[in-house]
């Protein structure tokens, strides 16, 4: 059943990131800024989290769960550590696939040529 | 005058694109990859035993090397331009932005090439999340919300 929902919740949103693009003619780059902050506000009163127990990975796949997962740690972080955790705990639950992405990129750009 | 002839001849040749068709493949392809996440978070959970949290960060990082390597081999370009939203929202167009940055300015030598323009495609997103989540999270300090 979980898979039914993941299959729904992210196809609808990569459905309408599409149709936004090419109603309003923006580039990619555009479109996931503006996934990510819309997913980064509706972490605010923890609606995506509802969304995440509801679609399971369908609700962590998509680019909308960075900005929670952004949001989320700033709030762990001000609950554990006052003011200050909200520049601490930023980072905590995205820092794997920032990470990940930078070193495969960087040593996989040693062995690899560009194709055109 | 003119310019108005010159638009109508513009929006006569632009090729136009299916509204519909493209959102039916970004629909398809994107339900695809949230059942694929799920499946891999289940996989990692059952089979390996990895508590549901990291199996949610092995998971993102599984789908991160997928990318990463298919880009470096040169399949994920055809790809993207099949699928378009499809990948693009997925954190698979995260990693296909650092890693066809990183391909492409590789060349022009490590500091000044690959470590100043690594991120040139996929800083914005770092950038806007964190002003974003910073923003929010203040608000919402300030509101009290619990």
């Amino acid at each position: 059943m979980i898979y039914l929902n993941a299959f729904i919740f992210a196809g609808i949103v990569c459905a309408l990131a599409q149709i936004i693009l090419d109603k309003f003619k923006l580039t990619p780059g555009h479109i996931t800024v503006l996934f990510v902050i819309i997913g980064a506000f509706l972490d605010v009163f923890n609606v995506y989290d509802k969304f995440v127990l509801w679609a399971g990975g369908g609700a962590l796949v998509p680019i909308t769960s960075f900005g929670h997962m952004l949001t989320h740690g700033a709030i762990a972080g001000y609950e554990e550590e006052g003011f200050m955790g909200l520049l601490i705990g930023t980072f905590d639950l995205t820092s794997a696939g920032i990470c990940a992405a930078i070193i495969f990129a960087f040593y996989f750009s040693l062995i690899f040529k560009p194709r055109d | 005058m003119e310019k108005k002839r010159y638009k109508e001849i513009v929006n006569q040749h632009t090729p136009k694109e299916n509204l519909f068709l493209n959102a039916v493949i970004a629909f398809l392809i994107g339900g695809i990859m949230g059942v694929l996440g799920q499946a891999l978070i289940d996989f990692y959970s059952y089979y390996l035993t990895i508590p549901n949290k990291e199996a949610t960060v092995c998971m993102i990082v599984t789908l991160i090397f997928l990318s990463c390597l298919l880009t470096s081999l040169g399949f994920f370009d055809k790809f993207v331009n099949f699928c378009k939203c499809g990948l693009i929202i997925p954190i698979t167009g995260f990693a296909h932005a650092t890693m066809s940055a990183a391909l492409e300015y590789r060349k022009e030598g490590f500091v000044t090439g690959l470590g100043a323009s690594m991120l040139k495609l996929s800083g914005a997103v770092i950038i806007f999340g964190v002003v974003s989540a910073w923003t929010f999270s203040f608000l919402r300090m300030l509101l009290g919300v619990e």
